[in-house]
C-alpha cells in the first residue's frame, strides 16, 4: 500500500441548482499535498479554485450539491458528520481568504477572535490563557505592539495587517494543512510580498502543508513546489514548479506564464489570453478550452481531452505531449 | 462619546419645551368648547355661573397669558387640575404612567423576543417553509387591528377556555400592595405577595402579545434582511472555517453584526408601542396612560390632554435618546470615531 498523502483530492464535484438544473462548476478536481509541501492551484477568475476547496472542508453553498473524494489524513471528508468536519476545522485545517477587509469580523476585537479560534478547540484552555497565545501569535505574525493590537478592531488596521491577523489566526492551533485562497490578491503589490514571505516563513517553520490558491501564476514561481492549473472546473496541467516553467505543456499555462506580469516588458505588450472562461452551464463541447485556443484542431471540439500524466507530469490536451 | 451625550442632554430642555408649547397649542386649535366639558348644560344659560366656570379655569385670560401661567406651574411640576376626575393632571398621570410603561416594556420584550427569533430563523432558512412562515406571522400581527385581536384573543383564552385572565391589571378582588413603583409585577414582589405576583403578571400576558405582536412584525422583518446580508458576508466563514458552531455563526458573529440596526428599530418602535397602547388599554381595561387619554379627549378635558401629550412626548423624547447612545455604545466604529 502507497504511503497517504495529507490531504488527497480526486474527482472532486461541486454543481449549482440553475432552474432546476445542476451545472457543475467544479467537474472532477483532484490534486494532493502533503506535509511540509507548498501546492501551488492557478486558475482565472470564475474557474472553481474557491468553489473547490471550499466544498471538500464542507463550506460550500447550501444549494451546491458534492460529489466525490477528499481525504485528510486518510479520513474522507465528504459527506462526514458535520461536528467531525467541525472538529477538524479551524483545528488540523485552517483556511485564509481573499480580502482582509471583509474575512474579520467588524464587532470583535482580533484577540477575542483568535482567542475563540483556540477555545473553540481546546475546551480546558482559559479565556486569560487564549488571550496571551493571541499576543504571542501576533508577535509570530510581525504585528508591531502585539499587546496594544490584540485590543483593537479590525477597522484600525491596514488591509496587509489585517491578513497577518487572519494568518495569526489560522496557525493558532498548530494546524497539518492551511489553505489560503488568493491571500494576497486584494492588497497592494509592496504589502503582496510582505504577506508572502510571513506565510511562506511559517509554512517551513511549522511544516504545514500549504495549498495556495491564485490566480497570478508569477506568484508560485517563489513560493510553490508543485502547481495544478486548473481551467472551467478541471485540473488541466500539472506538475513540479519547475518543470512546469520549463515545459509548460497546456496551451492555457503557456498563455498563463506568456501573462505573467514582468517588469522588464512594456505594459502594452503584457500578454493576455483572448477571450474569457465560459459561464457556468455555458460550457463549449470537447476541450473546455478550444474556442480560445491557439493550437486547437478540428478534433479539439469533439473530444474532451483527458488527464494524462507523464512521469510526474501532467496535461490534459490533445496534444499535450508534441505541443 | 461622552460629549455627544453631554449634547444630546443640553438639547432636552428646548425639545421639552417645544413639545410643551406644540400640546399647549394644539389644544386651541380643537373644535370642541371646553366649557361643555365643566358645565352643565343647564347651567350653560346662567352667564354668572359661565363666567365663574371661566374665572374658574382661567378661560377667561388670553392665550399668552394661560400658556405663561401654564409653563410657569409646570415647572413646579403641576400640569394643572383635570376637568373630569378634578385631580391635579400630575398625579393622575404618576399614577397611570408606570401600568402603561409596565405593560409597553412588557410588549417590547415580547415584541423583541418574538421578532428577533422570527428575523434570525427566517434568514437562515430563507426561501423555505420557516421564512414563509415567518413572513405570514409578521405580516398578519402588523396588519391586524390591535382592538380586534385583542378582543379575538380575550374571547378565545380569557372566556372560552379560561387559561388567562380577564381585561384588567389584577385580581380585582386582590389586596392591592403599596404603591411603590407603579409597577404591579414589581410592586407585589416588594410587598411579598407572590401569588400577587404572578397574577399580575397572568394578567400582563394577553396585552403584552397583543401590543408586542405588530412590533415583532418589523423587528423580524428588519432583523431578517440585515443576517441576509450579514449571512453572505466573508466573515462568516471564517468563523464557520475555524470550527464555529451553526448556532454561534449565527448568534455571536451575525447577530451580533446586527446589533446596530436592531436597536435602532426597537428604540423607534418604542413610539408606535406608546400609540398602540392605547387601543390595547381600552380593550383590555388597563388602567393607563392611553385609556386615560381616550377619556380625556371623550371629555373635551385641556389640562389632561395636554398632560398625556407632553408626558407622552417626553417619554418618546427619552427613548430616543436611550436608542442613540445604545447605537454609538453598541458600534464600535462610531464610539472611536
Ligand atoms: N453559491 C453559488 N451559486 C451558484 N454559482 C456559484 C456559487 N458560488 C460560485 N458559483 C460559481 O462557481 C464558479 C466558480 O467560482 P469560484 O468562486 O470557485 O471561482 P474562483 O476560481 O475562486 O475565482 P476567483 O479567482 O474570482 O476567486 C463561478 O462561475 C461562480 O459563478
Ligand atoms: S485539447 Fe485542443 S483546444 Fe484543448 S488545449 Fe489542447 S489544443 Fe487547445
Ligand atoms: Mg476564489
Amino acid at each position: 500500500m502507497t504511503r497517504q498523502p495529507l490531504f488527497a483530492v480526486q474527482d472532486l464535484r461541486v454543481a449549482f441548482a440553475r432552474d432546476g438544473e445542476y451545472f457543475e462548476a467544479v467537474r472532477g478536481i483532484g490534486f494532493h499535498v502533503d506535509h511540509g509541501e507548498v501546492l501551488g492551484i492557478v486558475g482565472e477568475s470564475g474557474s472553481g479554485k474557491s468553489v473547490g476547496v471550499l466544498a471538500a472542508l464542507g463550506l460550500q453553498a447550501k444549494t451546491a450539491r458534492v460529489r466525490g473524494s477528499a481525504r485528510f489524513q486518510g479520513r474522507e471528508l465528504i459527506g462526514m458528520p458535520r461536528h467531525e468536519l467541525r472538529q477538524l476545522r479551524g483545528s488540523r485545517i485552517a483556511m485564509i481568504f481573499q480580502d482582509p477587509l471583509s474575512s474579520l469580523n467588524p464587532v470583535m476585537t482580533v484577540g477575542a477572535q483568535i482567542a475563540e479560534t483556540i477555545l473553540l478547540h481546546n475546551p480546558a484552555v482559559s479565556k486569560k490563557q487564549a488571550m496571551d497565545r493571541a499576543i504571542a501569535l501576533l508577535e509570530l505574525v510581525a504585528i508591531p505592539q502585539p499587546d496594544r493590537r490584540v485590543a483593537q478592531f479590525p477597522h484600525e488596521f491596514s488591509g496587509g495587517m489585517r491578513q497577518r491577523v487572519m494568518i495569526a489566526m489560522a496557525v493558532a492551533n498548530d494546524p497539518d494543512l492551511l489553505i489560503a485562497d488568493e491571500p494576497t490578491t486584494a492588497l497592494d503589490v509592496t504589502v503582496q510580498a510582505q504577506i508572502m514571505d510571513v506565510l511562506a516563513d511559517l509554512q517551513k517553520r511549522l511544516n504545514l502543508g500549504l495549498i495556495l490558491i491564485t490566480h497570478d501564476l508569477g506568484v508560485l514561481a517563489g513560493h510553490a513546489d508543485r502547481v495544478a492549473v486548473v481551467y472551467s472546473g478541471e485540473v488541466v496541467e500539472e506538475a513540479g514548479v519547475d518543470d512546469l516553467f520549463k515545459r509548460p505543456s497546456h496551451p492555457y499555462t503557456r498563455g498563463l506564464i506568456a501573462s505573467i506580469p514582468n517588469m522588464l516588458v512594456e505594459k502594452e505588450r503584457l500578454f493576455s489570453i483572448d477571450g474569457a472562461p465560459p459561464p457556468l452551464g455555458k460550457l463549449p463541447g470537447g476541450c473546455a478550452f478550444h474556442p480560445r485556443c491557439p493550437q486547437a484542431q478540428a478534433i479539439c471540439s469533439e473530444t474532451a481531452p483527458v488527464l494524462e500524466t507523464f512521469g510526474d507530469h501532467g496535461v490534459a490536451c490533445h496534444f499535450g505531449r508534441s505541443a | 462619546m461622552a460629549r455627544y451625550i453631554l449634547r444630546r442632554l443640553i438639547a432636552m430642555p428646548f425639545l421639552v419645551l417645544g413639545i410643551v408649547t406644540l400640546a399647549f397649542l394644539l389644544t386651541t386649535v380643537t373644535k370642541g368648547d371646553p366649557l361643555t366639558a365643566i358645565v352643565s348644560d343647564r347651567q350653560m344659560n346662567d352667564p354668572e355661573a359661565v363666567a365663574a366656570a371661566k374665572a374658574r379655569w382661567g378661560l377667561d385670560r388670553s392665550l399668552p397669558e394661560r400658556y405663561l401661567i401654564y409653563v410657569g406651574n409646570l415647572l413646579s411640576g403641576d400640569l394643572g387640575t383635570s376637568f373630569i376626575t378634578r385631580r391635579p393632571v400630575a398625579q393622575d398621570v404618576l399614577f397611570r404612567l408606570p401600568a402603561t410603561l409596565e405593560l409597553v416594556i412588557a410588549a417590547m420584550l415580547v415584541g423583541t423576543t418574538i421578532g428577533i427569533t422570527l428575523g434570525v430563523l427566517a434568514a437562515y432558512f430563507h426561501n423555505t417553509g420557516i421564512d414563509h412562515l415567518a413572513r405570514f406571522f409578521a405580516l398578519f400581527g402588523s396588519s391586524i387591528p390591535v382592538f380586534w385581536l385583542g378582543l379575538a384573543l380575550l374571547y378565545v383564552f380569557s372566556v372560552k377556555w379560561g387559561i388567562l385572565p380577564g381585561p384588567g391589571r389584577i385580581d380585582p378582588r386582590a389586596d392591592l400592595p403599596a404603591m411603590v413603583t407603579g409597577f404591579m409585577t414589581i410592586d407585589t414582589l416588594l410587598a411579598g405577595k407572590i401569588r400577587l405576583f404572578f397574577d399580575a403578571l397572568w394578567h400582563l400576558i394577553l396585552p403584552a402579545f397583543v401590543l408586542g405582536w405588530a412590533v415583532a412584525g418589523t423587528i423580524s422583518r428588519l432583523v431578517r434582511a440585515n443576517m441576509l446580508e450579514v449571512l453572505d458576508r466573508e466573515f462568516i466563514l471564517t468563523a464557520r472555517a475555524k470550527g464555529a458552531g451553526e448556532f454561534r455563526v449565527v448568534v455571536r458573529h451575525a447577530l451580533r453584526n446586527t446589533l446596530v440596526p436592531t436597536l435602532t428599530v426597537i428604540g423607534y418602535s418604542f413610539a408606535y408601542l406608546l400609540t398602540g397602547a392605547i387601543l390595547t388599554e381600552t380593550v383590555f381595561s388597563w388602567p393607563g396612560m392611553g385609556s386615560y387619554a381616550v377619556d380625556a379627549a371623550r371629555g373635551l378635558d385641556m389640562p389632561a390632554i395636554i398632560g398625556v401629550t407632553i408626558v407622552g412626548g417626553v417619554v418618546f423624547l427619552l427613548t430616543n435618546l436611550i436608542t442613540d447612545i445604545a447605537y454609538v455604545i453598541a458600534n464600535p466604529r462610531v464610539r472611536l470615531g
